[in-house]
């Protein structure tokens, strides 16, 4: 067996008092992709953090290349060979998509910077993950997902001995990530060694070799991936066995009755061409559709978080003017977003402060909630949406990528909206928590509320929804009533011939 | 004792310390107070006295700064409050009326607010950056400031106007006033929702919109209240010398303020903001204006000082965390 090209060995880092890490040993070989599996929590991001010298650790040693190394800074790690793409996007989205591929590594001619080539070379690269970009346009134009992909157009672009991917695929479509893997094999080829973090278990048996396995900050095992049964690796994880992980019911109710909201023409030019949605009180409205066909968009009309310039909505048949959240939030909808660094968190505040943000800006500056009842209700939703550590003065930004994303949930949870839009709900959240909140979903529905539910994962908008709406380049082409006859299969024909159904 | 020394206040609290004690050393009766006509006198009262304005400044300041923005024309609007109350009251026939003076307060008042509601719209509706939008004032109002005092500098002989910079039971009123408004500030921020609101939005403006907060309501508010704070100002700086000066009246005030929000802990980025980091920023730049007179450093050199220690006072912090940064990797 060859030697591993890095091995961290008894890593243990502490936030003040919370013990992120307890000695953690991690091995990563050349030519191999290794998944690192643990809950929302698990330390996965930490273990990366200090590995790429964003975090000191309190105690253990990283040797690269048989060497052990000290490492202190991104760009010291970067220099070492070390390639991250981190789990929060942090790219400069005023920037060029072709100035964030080449940030800090820009061709130059004659010490001044070679625009020309730089744009060619990075319509290359970017082109070689499947993508068709405008380089010279600012990153924040694209879709979150198009955003991830260029950071990982970045990391690939760099050669690296090492290439972290802090769960690069949570927002991506299946297609996209199927671009990814080609690129990931490739450089496995080439004998590069890939760390990859990841929520979803196919992707962990379709692409990698190896799997180390945390819990609670501790190293539960490393194991190779083909002698490691599903259920073992479940049951490593979550510490216990997931039994009706699958066994959500079947529950296709027709919807009936008048709408409760409707949209008629609705549109925007650029965005999505006029559409007409009905959503149902108790209804589940799934959009299925590719990167950048319009789900999103379709989701930001019904919230006035975008202005239409076509159409209008209708609210209980009445006529509904929605110009801003504002005016949306009145009308007792909710909308969470999928970019949850840019759109959802207050970094500074604490996790309190933010799950009660929405409930408390629609009471307006004057009545603050009073402190039992925030206190009561943050209590309620941390235990039911499991969110650790269940303290609610950390501030926000201190908690897993998973945890953070439960937070976003609970805040619109607490307005108990009439309508919730959920834009990628579940993205980086882990397999137990994803069923809980999909089972969530569920139960709001039955309690009466209209759900639209947008996920990047078939499987999850034919689990829950009642009717699905399928885009295609930013165009609703169809609305079928979900049956058990239909499968992400048949949805994928829809969505290549673009036929209504 | 490392949660002390890792207090917020901490270093803003050792460097007020340590510049008072530097005083203590040049003139050992520094911390004197005497009474002189059944008024309390000496170098510390000097400081609440003078700190006063900037205290007030600052305090507005802090809301706007935790907004996400920065108000430059709280200098002019100091100016401009003072040159209305004297230019109303040196008007009346008895510049000694309570009446005249109380008219004359209401009107250099509402002249401020109205001046920060300018400067909210302009950045809240128009979606000018603030630091323009400010500027503008910045640079308009002393014109009309000077405009108001016909370019000269209006002296009154208004007893009570007086009584704004007078003293009352042995203090000076400056100082129960600007205490007053610190308290009502907290109370208001605190006990609503208006603070987490404010730094909701200043912490992230994109998300805030996206749950409903109107922030330009919010931000409107804001500088009206900064304004409104230097309105006050104002009001204290022409009453100490019965006198409008449209040309030198809280010059440079800003650049104190800022500063003296930025060591009480609010980051000029915006978000979490620090009302009592706020005052204590502003017993220090005070001491430090005081401290250059004790050390009788050349009036040249002032400006000069006071940027230095305060580039100390700013990265005393910094340093800290470096250190400690090095040792952790080093360990
Ligand atoms: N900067 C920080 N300050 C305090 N606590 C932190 C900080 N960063 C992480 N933690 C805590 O350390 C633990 C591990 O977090 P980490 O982000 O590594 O989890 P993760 O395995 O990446 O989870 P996820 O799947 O949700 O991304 C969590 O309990 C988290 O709250
Ligand atoms: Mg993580």
């Amino acid at each position: 067996m060859t030697e591993p090209v890095l091995e961290m060995k008894g890593i243990s880092k502490e936030f003040s008092g919370a013990r992120a890490l307890v000695g953690v040993d991690f091995r990563l070989f050349p030519g191999e992709i290794h998944a690192l599996m643990g809950e929302n929590g698990a330390g996965k991001s930490t273990l990366i953090k200090v590995l790429t010298g964003v975090y000191h650790p309190d105690a253990g040693q990283v040797t690269l290349d048989g060497e052990v190394v000290r490492i202190t800074s991104p760009l010291q790690a970067q220099k070492a060979g070390i390639s991250t793409v981190y789990q929060e996007v942090n790219l400069c989205t005023n920037l060029s998509v072709a100035e964030n591929v080449f940030l800090g590594r820009e061709p130059r001619r004659m010490g001044a910077i070679h625009w020309a080539r730089m744009r060619s070379d990075a319509a290359q690269l970017v082109r070689r993950v499947g993508l068709e970009l405008d380089v010279s346009a600012p990153l924040g134009s694209y879709p979150l997902a198009i955003q991830q992909l260029v950071a990982i157009v970045r990391a690939v672009a760099i050669s690296a001995k090492v290439l972290i991917l802090d769960e690069p695929t949570s927002s991506l479509d299946r297609s996209e990530v199927e671009q990814l893997f080609a690129v990931m094999r490739r450089l496995k080829e080439q004998g590069v060694a890939i760390l990859f973090v990841t929520h979803f278990l196919e992707q962990v048996y379709e692409i990698c070799d190896r799997v180390t396995i945390l819990r609670n900050g501790a190293l539960v095992g490393e194991h190779m991936v083909a002698e490691l049964e599903r259920k073992r690796l479940v049951q490593l994880m979550i510490g216990k066995a997931l039994g009706e992980l699958e066994e959500l019911t079947e529950h296709i109710r027709p919807a009936v009755g008048k709408a409760m909201i409707r949209a008629e023409g609705l549109g925007r030019n650029g965005a999505i061409a006029p559409f007409n949605l009905d959503v149902h009180a108790g209804e589940v409205v799934g959009l299925a559709g590719l990167l950048g066909s319009g789900r999103t968009e379709v989701a930001r009309l019904l919230f006035g978080a975008d202005h239409a310039d076509s159409g209008k909505v209708l609210i209980d048949g009445e006529p509904a003017n929605l110009r801003t959240p504002n005016a949306a939030i009145e009308r007792s909808i909710a909308f969470c977003s999928e970019n949850r660094r840019a759109e959802g968190l207050v970094p500074e505040l604490s996790v309190r402060e933010n799950m009660i943000l929405a409930l408390q800006a629609a009471r307006g500056w004057t009545r603050p909630l009073s402190t039992e009842k925030r206190d009561e209700l943050v209590a309620r939703y941390m235990k039911a949406l499991d969110i650790r550590p269940s303290n609610p003065d950390l501030p926000v930004s201190s908690l897993s990528g998973g945890n953070q994303q439960k937070v976003l949930l609970a805040r619109w949870l607490i307005t108990q909206p009439r309508l919730l839009i959920l834009d990628e709900p579940t993205r980086g959240i882990d397999i137990g928590a994803k069923t809980e909140i999909q089972k969530l979903v569920v139960e709001l529905s039955e309690g009466g509320m209209a759900v639209l539910f947008i996920s990047a994962e078939l499987e999850e908008v034919l689990r829950l929804s009642h009717t699905i709406g399928v885009l295609r380049d930013r165009q609703l082409v169809s609305q079928i009533a979900n049956a058990p006859e239909i499968n992400a299969d048949r949805i994928m024909e829809i969505i290549a011939s673009g036929a209504p159904a | 004792m490392s949660s002390v020394i890792r207090h917020r206040l901490f270093w803003p609290l050792v460097a007020l310390a340590l510049l008072l004690l530097v005083n203590l050393f040049k003139k050992p009766d520094f911390f004197a107070i005497s009474v002189i006509n059944g008024n309390l006198h000496g170098s510390l009262i000097d400081i609440a006295l003078n700190g006063a304005p900037l205290m007030l400044v600052a305090l507005g300041m802090t809301l706007v700064i935790a907004t996400g923005g920065i108000d430059l024309s709280v200098g002019s609007v100091v100016a401009i409050s003072g040159a209305i109350a004297c230019f109303y009251i040196s008007g009346q026939p008895d510049q000694n009326s309570l009446s005249a003076v109380l008219i004359a307060v209401a009107l250099a008042l509402a002249a401020s607010l109205v001046l920060g509601a300018w400067n909210g719209v302009l950045v809240a509706r128009f979606g000018i950056q603030p630091i323009i939008a400010t500027l503008i004032l910045l640079v308009a109002g002393r014109g009309i400031a000077q405009l108001i005092t016909s370019g000269q500098i209006i002296t009154i002989n208004s007893a009570p106007y007086k009584i704004i910079s007078g003293f009352w039971l042995g203090l000076p009123v400056v100082v129960p006033i600007a205490a007053v408004m610190v308290g009502f500030t907290a109370l208001l921020t605190r006990r609503t929702a208006l603070g987490l609101l404010v730094e909701s939005v200043g912490g992230n403006a994109e998300a805030s919109r996206l749950v409903g907060i109107r922030s330009a309501t919010l931000k409107i508010m804001a500088y009206g209240f900064s304004a409104l704070c230097a309105g006050i100002a104002g009001l204290m700086v022409s009453s100490n010398i019965s006198a409008a000066d449209g040309n030198s009246a809280g010059l440079w005030i800003e650049l104190d303020a800022i500063l003296a929000v930025v060591i009480g802990g609010t980051s000029l980025l915006g978000g979490r903001f620090y009302l009592g980091g706020t005052v204590i920023g502003a017993l220090i730049i005070q001491s430090l204006t005081t401290t250059i007179l004790t050390m009788g450093v050349p009036s040249q050199g002032t400006m000069v000082f006071k940027a230095v220690v305060v580039i100390i006072v700013c990265l005393l912090p910094v340093i800290r965390k470096v250190r400690s940064t090095r040792v952790e990797a080093t360990s």
